[in-house]
Parts: structure tokens; sequence; C-alpha cells
């Protein structure tokens, strides 16, 4: 994870100088930063973000002309330059979190599923609002686009009217950036990434392996950065985001039933009746209570170490059961069985009073 | 709703020679059969209902949207949908129709599958069952035989389980809409009860396999704690919203009734008056024969006593519907809330 992905702009010449290039940890970037004076190596977190959106602009579309061999010395001269200790995974220095919805990556997945005959992977936009810590994306839908060995096309027609419609019924969203499914990111993604940075200041661009690479499916966020001795011509560099993953309570609870379809032979599943649903959840507040119950017998065995903090949350959660007396507790749930009882009554009551009044209108 | 119908018309006339064909094969089986015994869901299809609701709808104010998805056999599947904006003032010039032909146009062009196959609304504490409701579900109905309504409820989802329900007019409420005749003498012809009027299809989510693979890698990277808003006994406020709306719905219903016997006793009064009336005729022209003078003409009766207007009874049958589904929310919500104080009462006596 701390390897970024292989700079795109560098053409094939350069493929033995990227894996150096790739090493980078991703602080790197922020010296190549055309603002930032000669003492380039210290890595500048806050400009970062600003300077890289007008710079990766140019910096792209100076890259996609084929100027390979200027650009070829120039990332080999930026990792020796800047490498200011081991490689760490990390954070954007800016501390830009990408949170995610998942009805993107349901989304995403399903386009994927839908894709025309050959098309190796799809892309699409991202819409989401921008807050000052971090960036959510709420909402997505797929850009037809066709891409061969040379080139590449991206119906920007189609992404700009697909905006115009979703806008209409949420206006908050803006263009966040674009995804692409697939393990990878390939040189094509440059190109698409100059496009989307003339709809979005600094678009985000997000990877979803359906092809399953280490068995796994892997979303990994990325925002373009420049890299590169300045006043030479620039490269760009995908520096990885952290991903979380943002849910609204309903969203939860909706996953929660989705996800009950890996465990069906046929992926289908009803939706339970309202008694099966308590039942449901006793049962995992009782699988709950039993980690913890077993948590606590292998600390007094010995076999597990005792940890300060969980045996705080012991505590608490032992303190949080009321004490109730016996007779208050029998009041209370005589006088709440009796207005669940009352309250039934009258339903039926009412049930049964217009069944009658519509049998006396039809006389 | 009025663009709705001029929308779905368009839309569907491709759509409706395909699905009308295969729904026709199972719609045969007799007439009180509906041609769709089970609503199949993508799970995409539940997040981003969810996700509408949760964005844009605030309050009282329902969210709408249209579904898309095929018939297979007796099975409508829908694979995709997308939101409807919802009705604002400073929106005077904006065209519904061109909005939805122009979304499906442009999903076309990424494979979604483009066909009408319903629309789905959010509720507020159950309460759907609406005059507007009826005529979209109608017009919808009547294009694509298989279409349905699926009513989401945020709040009772919020509260711990997916409520999501998928409504279709009865074949003999769609008799009765077809030829837009609501007075009573067809309602008591088609023998339709409030509890006839809709009926609810069984809904079942299917994921396909990529999917199960990203709910995989989701859970095992987000480990949110669940709220266990299910378990929680103290949700005494839901119940008494509901009841407030059921108690608001009974007025109307008998201001309804008492209409309705004010109707009856002045059509009872005016047949008597008429019959009175043609007495003294009767008599007047016996006399005059006695007298040899020309009968009077008889004269027409309904000019001279107009006959009443019945009172609607599409409304009432709307409200008694309404009762109904809030009648069974709360028997179901009372259902829940007694186990969860049986439970509660088992775990103190242990503990005492």
């Amino acid at each position: 994870m701390a390897t970024p992905a292989v700079p795109p702009s560098t053409p094939p010449a350069t493929p033995t100088e990227t894996p150096a290039a790739a090493s980078d940890p991703a602080p790197a970037p922020s010296p190549a930063s055309v603002s930032a004076p000669a003492p380039a190596p210290v890595p500048a977190p806050t400009p970062a973000p600003a300077s890289s959106s007008d710079p990766a602009a140019a910096a792209a579309t100076t890259a996609a002309p084929g100027q390979t061999p200027a650009s070829a010395p120039a990332p080999a001269q930026a990792p020796a330059q800047s490498l200011p200790g081991p490689a760490l995974p990390g954070p954007f220095p800016g501390g830009r979190v990408v949170r995610l919805h998942p009805v993107i990556l349901a989304s995403i997945v399903d386009s994927y599923e839908r894709r025309n005959e050959g098309a190796a992977r799809v892309i699409g936009t991202l819409l989401g609002t921008v807050d000052k810590h971090s960036v959510e994306v709420t909402n997505c839908f797929s850009v037809p686009h066709n891409e061969s060995e040379d080139e590449v096309a991206v119906d920007m027609e189609f992404a700009k009217n697909m905006y115009e419609l979703h806008k209409k019924v949420s206006p908050n969203e803006l263009i966040l950036g674009w995804y692409a499914t697939g393990h990878d990111i390939t040189e094509h993604s440059v190109l698409i990434h100059e496009y989307y940075s003339r709809e979005a200041p600094n678009p985000i661009h997000l990877t979803v392996d359906t092809s399953l690479q280490n068995g796994r499916m892997s979303i990994k966020a990325y925002v373009s950065t420049l890299m590169g001795v300045p006043g030479r011509t620039m490269g760009v560099m995908f520096t990885p985001l952290t991903v979380k993953y943002a849910y609204y309570d309903t969203e939860r609870i909706g996953v929660d039933l989705i996800m009950k379809t890996c465990f069906s032979p046929n992926r289908v599943i009803g939706l339970s009746s309202d008694l099966q649903q308590v039942g449901g959840a006793s049962a995992r507040i009782q699988d709950a209570l039993s980690t913890v119950l077993q948590y606590a017998e292998d600390v007094l065995s010995g076999k597990v170490s005792a940890d300060n903090t969980v045996g705080r949350f012991l505590m608490s959660l032992v303190n949080q059961v009321p004490k109730i007396v016996p007779e208050d507790f029998e009041t209370m749930l005589n006088s709440n069985i009796n207005d669940l009882l009352m309250v039934t009554y009258l339903a039926n009551l009412t049930q049964s009073q217009i069944a009658l009044n519509e049998k006396l209108v039809n006389l | 709703m009025a663009s709705r119908k001029e929308g779905t018309g368009s839309a569907a006339t491709s759509s409706s020679s395909t699905t009308g064909a295969a729904g026709k094969g199972k719609g045969k089986a007799g007439s009180g059969d509906s041609a769709v015994k089970q609503v199949q869901i993508d799970g995409l299809v539940v997040l981003k209902i969810i996700k509408h609701y949760q964005e844009e709808g605030q309050g009282t104010e329902v969210v709408q949207g249209v579904l898309l998805g095929l018939v297979v056999e007796d099975r409508l599947e829908i694979t995709n949908c997308f939101p409807f904006p919802q009705h604002t003032e400073d929106d005077a010039d904006f065209d519904e129709v061109q909005y939805q032909m122009e979304m499906m146009r442009s999903l076309r062009h990424v494979n979604i599958d483009h066909l009408h196959v319903g629309w789905y609304q959010s509720t507020y504490y159950g309460s759907f069952v609406t005059r507007a409701l009826l005529d979209s579900q109608f017009s919808y109905q009547h294009a694509i035989e298989e279409s349905v309504v699926l009513i989401y409820d945020p709040i009772k989802t919020a509260q711990g389980s997916l409520s999501l329900k998928a409504y279709r007019l009865t074949p003999k409420l769609m008799e009765v809409c077809k030829e837009k005749d609501f007075s009573p003498e067809a309602l008591k012809k088609g023998n339709i009860t409030f509890e006839h009027m809709f009926e609810e299809v069984p809904i079942v989510i299917k994921n396909s396999h990529l999917i199960n693979v990203l709910m995989w890698e989701l859970e095992k990277k987000s480990a949110v704690a669940d709220k266990h808003e299910l378990l929680s006994l103290a949700s005494s406020s839901h119940l008494g919203k509901t009841l407030q709306l059921l108690m608001d719905r009974v007025d109307e219903m008998s201001q309804d009734i008492v209409k309705y016997n004010t109707y009856m006793r002045n059509t009872s009064k005016q047949q008597q008056q008429k019959h009175q009336y043609q007495q003294r005729r009767q008599q007047e022209n016996m006399q005059r024969q006695s007298r040899g003078e020309p009968p009077l003409p008889e004269e027409d009766l309904s000019k001279l006593f107009k006959p009443h207007q019945p009172p609607a009874r599409m409304d009432s049958l709307l409200i008694a519907g309404q009762i109904n589904t809030y009648c069974q929310n709360i028997k179901e919500f009372t259902a829940q809330n007694l186990g969860k104080l049986f439970m509660a009462q088992a775990l103190q006596e242990y503990n005492s």
C-alpha cells in the first residue's frame, strides 16, 4: 500500500525507472510543487493539495504529448533528492480522507457487470460533497468510453448531461472525480484524469478491483500530484488516500440485510417478519455477550492478559444495567403491556368497524 | 402526476409489448390472478432508495423515483432505479417527461435496463393510500401490466429493519378505474371492499456474486457496531404518532359517514315526496276524469325532484384502506414490543 501506482505519464522507455519512483513514500510528491523553493526535499504538507490542482492539469497536458526523453530523467532525479525516510503507508499529508457510501460501490460493480463486450473496464463520474477534512462521495454514474491500445475516448457530453440530470435531484452534489474498475492505473488513466480535472478541482480517482486480484476486491482512492524537477517537464503520480466507509443509519441496516444474501444458496433472501427480526437481533446480542464472557473467563484463567480499556468498558457495561426494585419493574412492565394490549384491541375494533361500515354501505 | 402518465404512455409503448407478452403467459391462469407473484429486487436498488430518502427527503415530504427492470415469467426483477426531483415552486418550467426520457436514454447507453417496471415512494408512518397514489399506480399498471409501487418506510427502517413493500392494484379495482366510474353502483357491482384494493406482492432481494464479494469486503473493512435500535424498549413516540394519524383518519371517516347518512335521509325523504306527488297527481286525474276533463300531463318527476348526488365512494374507500394499513402497522408494532417486554421480564426474573 506504500507504493503509489505506476506514474502513468512516463512513456514505455521508463519502466525500469518507475519502480524507483514508485518506491517513494507518499509525501514525496510535494517537493515537486512549483511554488516551493529550492529546498524541495522537505515535504510540505499544506501546499500540496492546493498546488497540485493547477500544476496537475498543466503537468498532464505537458506529459501527454510525447516529450518522452525529457521526462525520463526527471523521475529518476526526484527520488534521489526527496527521500526523507523509510516508505510509510499513511494518509495523504493534507489529511484528506475519502468517505465512501456503499451505494457507490454497488453501483460500480453493477455497471462493471453490464459492461459492453470487449471492454476491459468501466469508468464513471463520482459525485459528492467536499468537507474541510474529507471528501464524501455519495453518488456516481457510469460513462461510456472506448479504450484501445493507443487511445482512449470518453463521452464527456454524456457525462455533462448526466450530471445536469443528477443535479436536478440533488443540487448539492458536485463532481468529485472519477472511478475505474480494474486493479491498475494505466496510461489512459492520466488522460482521463486530465479530462476530469477540467470539471473539478483536484479530482479523485477511485479504483475498484473487480478482477479480484489477490482474492480480494481492493478499493483504493488516489489523487494526482506532481512530481519531477521544477522547471523541467513534470510527471504526474497518483498518491493514495485513505478510504473510509460512511453509512447513514438506514444504510447500515440496508447493507446488513443485503449482506445476508452471501449466506443463502441461491443468493436470494426475503424480508423477515417483525418477530423474526427481534429474534435475530437478540441472537446477535447473545453472541456478543458470549464473546465478552469468553474473554472475561480467559483473562481470569490467565490465558489472556488483562487490558485496562476493555476492563473499563466492561465495568461501564455492567453498571449500565439499571437496578430496579422488582415491584417497580412489575408495575412498569404491566402498564406497558396493558398499553400495548389496549392499542391492539383498538386497532382490531377499528378494523371491524370499517368492515361493518363497508357492508352497510353496500346494502 | 399527470405528466408521469404521459411519460409512461410514451416510454412504455415499446416495452409493454415485450412485457405484456411475457406476462400474459402466466396471467391467463385466471381473472383473479395477477401477473406478478414475486418481486425480486437487486441490493443496489435498495441502497439507492435508502440514499435518496436520506438525502432529499425531510419530514412529511415524499420522495419518488422510477424503477427499471425486467419481467421474467411470473417474477418482476427490479435491477435499477433513478430518483425523481421533487416539485418545488421555482421549478415551474421543469419538464418531468423530458427528464425521464433523457435519463432512460442515457442509462440505455450504459446497458442499464431501460424498461419501466414501476415506481417507488417513501411514506410517512405508513400513510400512502391516497388518491394520487391510486391514480399513478393505475396509469402505470394500465400501461405496463406488471408494474408495482414500492413503498419504503424510512422511520420504520431506522428502527432496525428494512421496511419495503410492493403493492399492486387488484384486477377488480383496475376494472373500475378503467371505466373511470366511481359511483357507488359501479363499486358495489365490482364488489370492492377496502381490503381488496391493493394487494401486496412478496419481495425477495437478490445479489450477484460480485456484489456478494463486495459485501464481504465491506464487512471486513467497516467494523461499525450495530446500534441495536431494534431492541430498544422506548418506542412509544412511534406508537403515539401512528395513533395520531389513525385518529385523524377515523375523524375523516366519521365525517364521511355523516355525509352518507344525510344523503340517505335526503334520498328517502325525496322518495316520499315523489310518492306523495304521484298520489296527488293520480287523485287529481281521477277527479278530472270524473268531471270529464282531460287529465293533466304526466310531468317528468326527475325534473321536479332533482335526485341528490350520492357522495363519492372512492374517497371513503381510500380512507378505509388507509385505516386498515395503520391498524396493520400498529398490530405488527405491538407484537414486536410485546415480545421485547416479555424478554425483559424473563431477564429480570432471572436476575432477582
